[in-house]
């Protein structure tokens, strides 16, 4: 290939990462809310389509960047708390595949309701000011907002983490993805912490949506492919992980940049590729614990 | 009605649940509003039926299932199209197709248990999405595949009209009713008690000898095979392909269908389909947003109807 330079790789890498940075964020989100109440959230592409739509109307109100990326997960998990209250925790101890389907089901209640309240086109969301052009970060120039979503999974990533290893809160947390049943003879209320949970797993999922608002145009159906991608992540890493989902989440991304940059019609397909070769040497996912699957 | 009486009709039922399900589907088109909608039903009842191998008797969720459906209506037009193959080749090839896939797709689907093998087989069947529709030459990409034109068919020398709605019906149920037949003896075979046996207690199938990840693996290409049935004879019924076929909507479809109707039943697919299609068909007129009642029917399903509308009868019927 002609005009291939060391810096145009590097700078695909890093494309790659930005792209990965929102498989990280869904990932997260899915493996959280699974390694906590064992559920496959299939609503998880829709929540994330919400959360797009709710960036664009909040924006649109305050034309405020920063207090949106506040403001939508707040909203986005308010409605995730709703949903496992009345929806989820009635599933409780019944077949473990009934939280999945219910969920999907939803997923076609989201897409159809924002159909009807934003119309079925897709909306331009535009790179918020202060985040557009382009920084020269030594190897060539490079989208500022896609830096920005690079550092901003970062910080969340690592928050997260001092969450749930350093907090008293993430100990209960951890302790419960262990062994629910001793967590209540302990005297703690599971029931609550699963709704949090749940909360901020979606609420993750609304701030990978507005997000990546930017990056593509928000549609009712975005969240579709979305969600296969993100399952996609969830296996290669090792569902219940959180380091599994980060790793997984770059990976993916750099291997979609990779091939755009060389086989353009394979990158779609790459990264299935790439999930089936990981089911064949190693189906428990790269740090997934083997039999947590039961 | 006495519990003996209801009870005897319940086996009545199972031995003779093929000829039922024939003798109801032969006199269907005059039930329909519509010759259309009737043979509509007709194959995503098949494709139901083909899923809830998996699902209903093998206890396996998949969410891919449109690849196989997908891919047996791409085979089945392609022959067609392209290569000029003679109907009823065409639908062998289309089932061959969805053979094929199902066979790739099961072999890297059952390296995984319990909740993963939903994400895997929706992942897998995305995947079967994109090679069909960036294959722009063979299956026309976004378009959809155009161009099947069947008018004429002959059966055992005679030549029949194929655009006779009645005529259509008829033909593609004399392949409906063969399959619901082969279905029924497979479920009533040992192969199928051993699917039973690893929806209830896999650990105990697996102690009992039998080679589980097999079993499994052979369930799902013959729940392909059947799914690519359905697909062949959805491409001979409606003259195009649709890319849409292959779409995740579709595979989630069909859990609908199964769930609607009853998925531990015989019936309950096909009575998911008539009612997931006479609700679209009734919803469309009303309101362009009919996917937001459905979503919320299948919801409400989840909540308070596990069993589905067949299976809620069946109880019904039982206690009695």
């Amino acid at each position: 290939m002609s005009g291939l330079t060391l810096d145009l790789l590097l700078l695909q890498i890093v494309t790659g990462v930005a792209l990965g940075s929102v498989f990280v964020l869904l990932a997260i989100g899915l493996s959280l809310i699974f390694g906590m109440l064992t559920i496959v959230n299939f609503a998880h592409g829709a929540f994330y389509m919400v959360g797009a739509y709710m960036g664009v109307f909040l924006y649109g109100l305050t034309k405020n960047f920063w207090l949106c990326l506040v403001l939508v997960p707040l909203g986005v998990g308010s409605i995730g708390l709703v949903v496992e209250r009345f929806l989820i925790r009635p599933l409780y101890g019944r077949n473990i595949d009934d939280p999945l389907l219910l969920t999907f089901g939803l997923g076609y209640v989201f897409i159809e309701s924002i159909r009807i309240l934003f119309g079925l086109n897709g909306i331009p969301f535009s790179t918020p000011a202060g985040l557009r052009g382009a920084v020269d970060i030594g190897i060539g120039h490079f989208p500022l907002y896609r830096l920005f979503l690079i550092g901003a999974t970062g910080v969340l990533v690592l928050g997260l983490w001092l969450f749930i290893e350093k907090t008293k809160f993430g100990l209960i947390i951890r302790a419960g993805a262990r062994d629910p049943e001793i967590l209540k003879v302990l005297g703690i209320d599971v029931s609550k912490i699963w709704l949090l949970v749940f909360g901020i797993g979606t609420g993750i999922a609304g701030l990978s949506g507005i997000l990546a608002a930017p990056l593509q145009a928000v549609t009712p159906e975005m969240g579709i492919p979305v969600l296969a991608e993100a399952f996609v992540v969830t296996v290669v890493g090792g569902m219940g992980s959180l380091i599994g989902a980060v790793t997984a989440g770059l990976m993916v991304g750099i291997v979609v940049a990779m091939t755009s940059l060389f086989m353009p019609e394979m990158a779609k397909v790459s990264i299935f590729l790439l999930m089936a070769l990981v089911l064949l040497v190693r189906p428990q996912g790269l740090f997934g614990r083997a039999g947590l699957m039961g | 009605m006495t519990a003996t009486a209801s009870a005897s009709l319940i086996a009545f039922g199972k031995r003779h649940r093929a000829a039922l399900a024939i003798a109801v589907l032969l006199i269907f088109p005059w039930l329909m509003p519509y010759e259309a909608l009737a043979v509509n039903i007709l194959v995503l009842g098949l494709y139901a039926v083909g899923f809830n191998l998996l699902f209903g008797y093998t206890g396996l969720l998949s969410f891919g299932h449109a690849a196989f459906l997908g891919s047996g209506a791409y085979g089945c037009g392609i022959a067609l199209v392209h290569f000029g193959v003679p109907w009823f080749g065409a639908i062998l090839i289309g089932v061959l197709v969805s053979v094929f896939f199902a066979a790739i797709m099961g072999f890297l689907a059952i390296r995984t248990r319990g909740i993963y093998f939903a994400m895997v087989t929706l992942a897998l069947s995305q995947c079967v999405y994109y090679l069909f529709y960036q294959a722009v030459s063979l299956t026309g990409g976004e378009n959809g595949l155009r161009g099947i034109n069947l008018s004429e068919i002959g059966i055992l020398g005679f030549s029949v009209n194929f655009l006779n709605p009645t005529t259509k019906y008829y033909v593609i149920l004399a392949f409906v009713a063969f399959a619901l037949w082969l279905f029924s003896r497979l479920l009533a075979s040992p192969f199928g008690a051993v699917l039973e046996a690893i929806r209830e207690n896999e650990s105990r199938a697996r102690a009992c000898g039998y080679d589980v990840a097999r079993v499994k693996f052979i369930a799902f290409v013959i729940s392909g095979a059947f799914c690519g049935l359905a697909g062949a004879l959805k491409a001979l019924h409606l003259s195009i392909v649709p890319i849409e076929t292959l779409h995740y909507l579709t595979s989630g479809q069909v859990v609908m269908m199964a769930l609607l109707g009853g998925m531990n039943t015989f019936f309950g697919p096909f009575v998911g389909a008539a009612a997931f299609l006479l609700l679209e068909d009734v919803l469309t007129t009303m309101t362009s947003h009919w996917q937001l009642v459905l979503g919320a029917v299948f919801v409400i399903f989840v909540l308070f109807f596990p069993k589905g509308i067949w299976g809620s009868v069946l109880a019904w019927v039982v206690r009695k």
